[in-house]
């Protein structure tokens, strides 16, 4: 069951690494895209907005976290 | 998106990758035992290429419209994962990847290390340390190359480039013998996260039903937007004063030379 752990561990980290919440967008602007798809609304601008909003706010907040830590230990 | 182009993006690719298998087998050979350690980089190449035996054919069985969703997504949060890293590497907030001080960790660590045999390997630590080294940064290139020869229905030419870039980098660390720490790896990572990330959200797009203004020619606009975002955040990071800590405070030096 470990070995089994281990495996599921590895690829989590192999795909998914650091930050979660950039794969849970990335999935969410797919669905989002395929649903807009199917309808008379252009969907190609879906996926590049999502990057955008889903990397600027994964560095701000590790920036943030950063420039918190620092405040609370000076 | 043409045959050279496909050839160039894999190369690049697989070529970071291959650098820092590179410099963990120099690490093995050098301050252990060579043999036990190329005993190692076949037994990984041999799970490799079983890997590959297994998947190739498969992706290749799939509609190429669920394929490119499916692998656009995977190769989208893959290259949203390492562009990730890039930036805050090149903002400060997360170490270098310093090619020098992971060999002479890798180095300290081997000399320390107990010889043991078990069956035909002599020094089991080098077997390993080779065999992890390999398999890791070579399901990378793997999955790199797969993903994008199955992309473009040229898995073949996709693995050539991938052992090219294999083999030219292996072919000069082993002339060298040393760990290619004159490699730009940073810069190169940079590069490669802006690729996979635009071509991810290129193909996912596709397989998603999404009709792209000006068709493969909407790449052109891709790259360029995902690069200047990558530039415009490491920016604004550098602004804000990015000293190593961060994710770096939270993460050993270890673990950071392992390439994670």
């Amino acid at each position: 069951m470990s070995r089994v752990r281990a495996f599921a561990i590895f690829w989590y980290d192999f795909i998914v690494g650091d930050d979660w919440k950039l794969a849970a967008g990335a999935v969410v602007a797919l669905v989002v895209t395929v649903v807009l798809s199917r309808t008379s609304v252009p969907s190609w601008w879906v996926l590049p907005a999502a990057t955008v909003l889903l990397l600027s706010f994964s560095v701000w907040v590790v920036a943030r976290g950063s420039s918190r830590s620092e405040n609370e230990s000076g | 998106m043409t045959g050279w182009a496909l050839f160039a993006a894999v190369f690049l690719a697989c070529s970071v990758e291959a650098v820092e298998a590179t410099t963990i087998v120099l690490a093995a050979g050098t301050t252990r035992d060579w043999r036990s350690t190329f005993t190692g980089v076949a037994a990984a190449l041999v799970v490799l290429a079983g890997v590959i035996a297994a998947v190739g054919p498969a992706l290749s069985a799939i509609p190429i419209q669920s394929l490119r969703l499916v692998v656009g997504g995977l190769l989208l949060v893959f290259g949203l994962q390492w562009l990730r890293k890039a930036v805050l590497r090149a903002g400060g907030y997360k170490a270098l990847h310093d090619e020098a001080q992971i060999f002479r960790d890798e180095v300290t660590a081997a000399r320390t290390a107990p010889r043991q045999r078990l069956g035909s390997v002599s020094d089991w630590y080098a077997f390993t340390l080779a065999f992890k080294g390999v398999l890791l940064e070579g399901l990378e290139v793997v999955f790199i190359a797969v993903t994008f020869g199955a992309n473009q229905h040229n898995i073949v030419l996709a693995g050539v480039a991938a052992a090219a870039a294999v083999i030219v980098v292996a072919s000069i660390g082993v002339a060298v013998r040393a760990p290619l720490a004159r490699v730009p790896e940073n810069t190169l990572k940079f590069a490669v996260g802006i690729l996979l990330t635009s071509f991810g959200i290129f193909w996912g797009g596709e397989g998603a039903g999404a009709q792209w203004p000006g068709s493969d020619a909407a790449l052109l606009v891709l790259v360029p937007m995902i690069a200047l975002l990558g530039i415009g955040l490491t920016g604004a990071l550098r602004l804000t004063g990015g000293s190593g800590s961060g994710e770096e405070s939270a993460m050993s030096r270890s673990a950071v030379a392992s390439g994670q």
